[in-house]
């Protein structure tokens, strides 16, 4: 079922790209993450599941900055983040997708990817105003690696296209292309499959894949289709009311009694065991 | 270098244009009361284009931009009312020394804060206000002691030429105060979410008018005369100055939309979170439109100063300031095409069409055609005349696709895509 967990080198021998310890998150009287530890190596596929209200996209937006954290620590390539402003963050190298698509609706796909790539532009104010040489010779160069990068994903002949008119499986790839336009290390995908039909969630695991073997990428990845999650994560972290319960590969996980209970209530776990026996896989 | 077709077009519209409505003011075929509506629709031009740039793109919904204007009119207004009547340029070293130590310290204060990590608005705030206080008083001290020299230099200048060279300081000065305070204003209001937003910069507009009412004894400025109206400022402007801000104004705005920093700005309008997420600093790109926007209304306050000689509080009343924001709405927000043909219809239809069909006695029902108009206007065209639609040169033009990119895609087309594996093996 997973073989790419065997061919990848074993996760000591490679870089770490995120550490998290002791993360909480308190709105008031509830916390919402309480404790939550995560480590990323160079080139992972982690899926963070759990029922809603789990937790799972606070810890998202702790991590890109548009939540300060209660308590813990981020670290990001070794370097703390916690706290940053979340412009500073993507600069960094962490790019993120949102459970409800936001893209900029009423610009143009090529715009939309070209926003992404403003920090890197080159050219100030001044050259803006004044269109100057610098800014030709700049942003002619912009465009032409914006539409390279949208040709990668098959949307350059949709570049005149306004983002919110296109289809939704689309408009999830355009979203994909915009966060990986400024070359980020670390992709956190928020439920990229939510609202997708059978056909649309297969083009979208080829893409995952595509996309972490050509950028090689880090990816951290919050799902609800047990079919996305259980078929291309290496290692998954299972969260229940804001801790982690449990966190393992895909078959420790859909074994594992907390987990079941956390889905499925209470006596769940001895249920499950018992269809188990009945019916071996 | 090749010069585009529709560049060449829209500055030779502008030409004719600029030169037809010359001719007829020269050769005196136009009264003096539609010469002054042209001008004085030429100035809402600008301001609205200003607004248009913080609400229709930045997506700020700013009711400060009459403060702006008015504080853009009386800087403006007080410099050359000092050269004309008293014949010294005081209040014009004074501003310029101030505009460019403050301005040169706002600059400096910025790097040095971008280095200082969780630095708060309201903090960052005083330090700035506290530098601008400071360059304000070096400036006042360089001022005195420079006056007698540059003084006598103007003199020394035929005096039509030194009253054109101290008015068109006059009017850029007006933009940078405007921008200045703006700047200021903005950085602790800007962090506020959209509709309080408005209501502050209500609040600022309204506290700029009471000012005004009182420059006399509050300010200290004898020659603006508070609530009784500053006189004897000289009539300068001019269709040809106000043509060459306009088109200034607009050929500005069209760069900057057109670029990377323009784009930035749009995506603050679109999705703030999304912008924050893809590395823009939101934060930054709100200041930078707010403070263009109020340098705009600056100017064109400033020019507006100049057409009747005469200013008074009353003009940049609260309930004025809407008329900008009329226009941009009704113009179409986010259009430039739109904003500008809106002024000028703005001045015309209700200062001149309504004028003469209307009886005596129409000014009462000027404010219930406004919001009628935009009412109706609303429920028919919600984007506005133009919305979304710009003329030739500010027209976005979309790249073609590189060759090499064409030929990949029709490969694409035909067979499968190589690089992406097929789904069963991504699966498994």
């Amino acid at each position: 079922m997973n073989q790419d967990a065997a061919v990848s080198p074993p996760v000591q021998t490679r870089n770490n790209i995120l550490h998290i310890q002791g993360l909480t998150k308190v709105f008031g009287g509830l916390r919402a993450v309480s404790n939550f530890e995560i480590d990323l190596y160079e080139h992972d596929l982690v899926g963070l599941i759990g029922p809603n209200g789990a937790g799972k996209t606070t810890v998202f937006n702790m991590i890109t900055g548009v939540y300060v954290p209660t308590e813990g620590q981020i670290l990001f390539r070794n370097q703390d983040i916690t706290g940053f402003e979340p412009f500073e963050i993507n600069h960094l190298g962490i790019a993120r997708t949102f459970q409800n698509i936001r893209l900029f609706p009423n610009l143009t796909v090529l715009d939309n990817v070209r926003i992404a790539y403003h920090p890197h532009a080159g050219y100030n104010l001044i050259d803006a105003f004044l269109h100057n040489a610098k800014y030709q010779r700049l942003e002619k160069e912009l465009t032409e690696r914006t539409q390279e990068f949208l040709a990668v994903f098959n949307l350059v002949d949709r570049q005149g296209e306004i983002a919110k008119n296109l289809p939704y499986g689309e408009q999830r790839r355009l979203e994909i292309a915009r966060a990986l336009a400024a070359e980020p290390k670390l992709l956190l995908l928020d439920e990229p499959a939510a609202g997708m039909n059978p056909s649309e969630i297969s083009e979208l695991m080829e893409l995952i894949h595509f996309i972490r073997e050509r950028f090689n990428l880090t990816i951290l990845l919050i799902e609800h289709q047990m079919r996305v999650v259980m078929g291309i994560c290496e290692r998954i972290t299972v969260m229940d009311f804001g801790e982690v319960i449990a966190s393992g590969n895909p078959q420790e996980i859909q074994s594992n009694p907390r987990v079941i209970e956390a889905y499925l209530g209470p006596g769940a776990a001895a249920l499950s065991e018992k269809f188990r026996r009945k019916k071996p896989l | 270098m090749k010069i585009d077709r529709n560049i060449a077009v829209f500055f030779g519209i502008a030409l004719v244009i600029f030169i037809v409505i010359q001719v007829a003011i020269s050769f005196e075929l136009l009264t003096n009361f539609i010469t002054l509506i042209l001008l004085q629709a030429g100035v809402m031009a600008i301001v609205s284009l200003g607004l248009n740039l913080i609400y229709g793109f930045n997506g700020q919904f700013s009711l400060g931009q009459w403060g702006f204007y008015a504080i853009g009119a009386y800087t403006a207004a007080d410099i050359t009312y000092r050269f004309t009547n008293d014949n010294s340029a005081i209040a014009l070293l004074v501003i310029l020394f101030a505009v460019g130590f403050s301005g040169l310290g706002i600059l400096l204060l910025n790097q040095l804060l971008g280095k200082v990590r969780s630095v708060d608005p309201l903090s960052a705030f005083t330090l700035y206000l506290l530098m601008t206080i400071l360059a304000v008083v070096i400036a006042i001290n360089a001022a005195i002691a420079l006056d007698p020299a540059v003084s006598s230099l103007l003199q020394s200048l035929p005096a039509d030429l030194a009253l054109q060279i101290v008015f068109f300081l006059s009017v850029l000065l007006g933009g940078f105060v405007a921008a200045e305070i703006s700047f200021l204003f903005g950085l602790p209001v800007l962090t506020l979410g959209s509709d309080y937003f408005g209501i502050a910069t209500l609040g600022f507009t309204i506290i700029v008018k009471v000012l005004l009412d009182n420059s006399d004894t509050m300010l200290g400025f004898v020659e603006m005369k508070g609530a009784r109206g500053m006189v004897g400022i000289p009539k300068i402007t001019t269709w040809a100055w106000v043509s060459f801000f306009l088109l200034m104004t607009i050929v500005i705005t069209r760069n900057l939309l057109h670029s990377s920093h323009g784009r930035a700005l749009v995506s603050v309008r679109e999705d703030e979170i999304a912008a924050k997420a893809m590395g823009i600093n939101v934060a930054a790109f709100k200041n930078t439109a707010f403070v263009l926007g109020s340098f705009f209304a600056g100017i064109a306050g400033s020019l507006y100063a100049h057409i009747n000689g005469f200013l008074h509080p009353e003009t940049f009343n609260f309930i004025k300031s809407f008329d900008p924001m009329i226009i941009v709405v009704f113009g179409g927000l986010g259009s430039v095409t739109g904003t500008v043909l809106a002024s000028f219809l703005w001045a015309l239809i209700l200062e001149i069409v309504l004028r003469l069909f209307l009886p005596q006695g129409f000014e009462t029902w000027r404010f219930v055609i406004y919001p009628l108009l935009l009412l109706i206007m609303m429920l028919l065209k919600p984007k506005g005349l133009f919305g979304g639609f710009e003329f030739l040169y500010l027209r976005q033009m979309l790249p073609a696709i590189p060759e090499r990119l064409k030929q990949k895609l029709v490969g694409k087309n035909q067979s499968s895509n190589p690089d992406v594996p097929s789904p069963q093996e991504a699966v498994q």
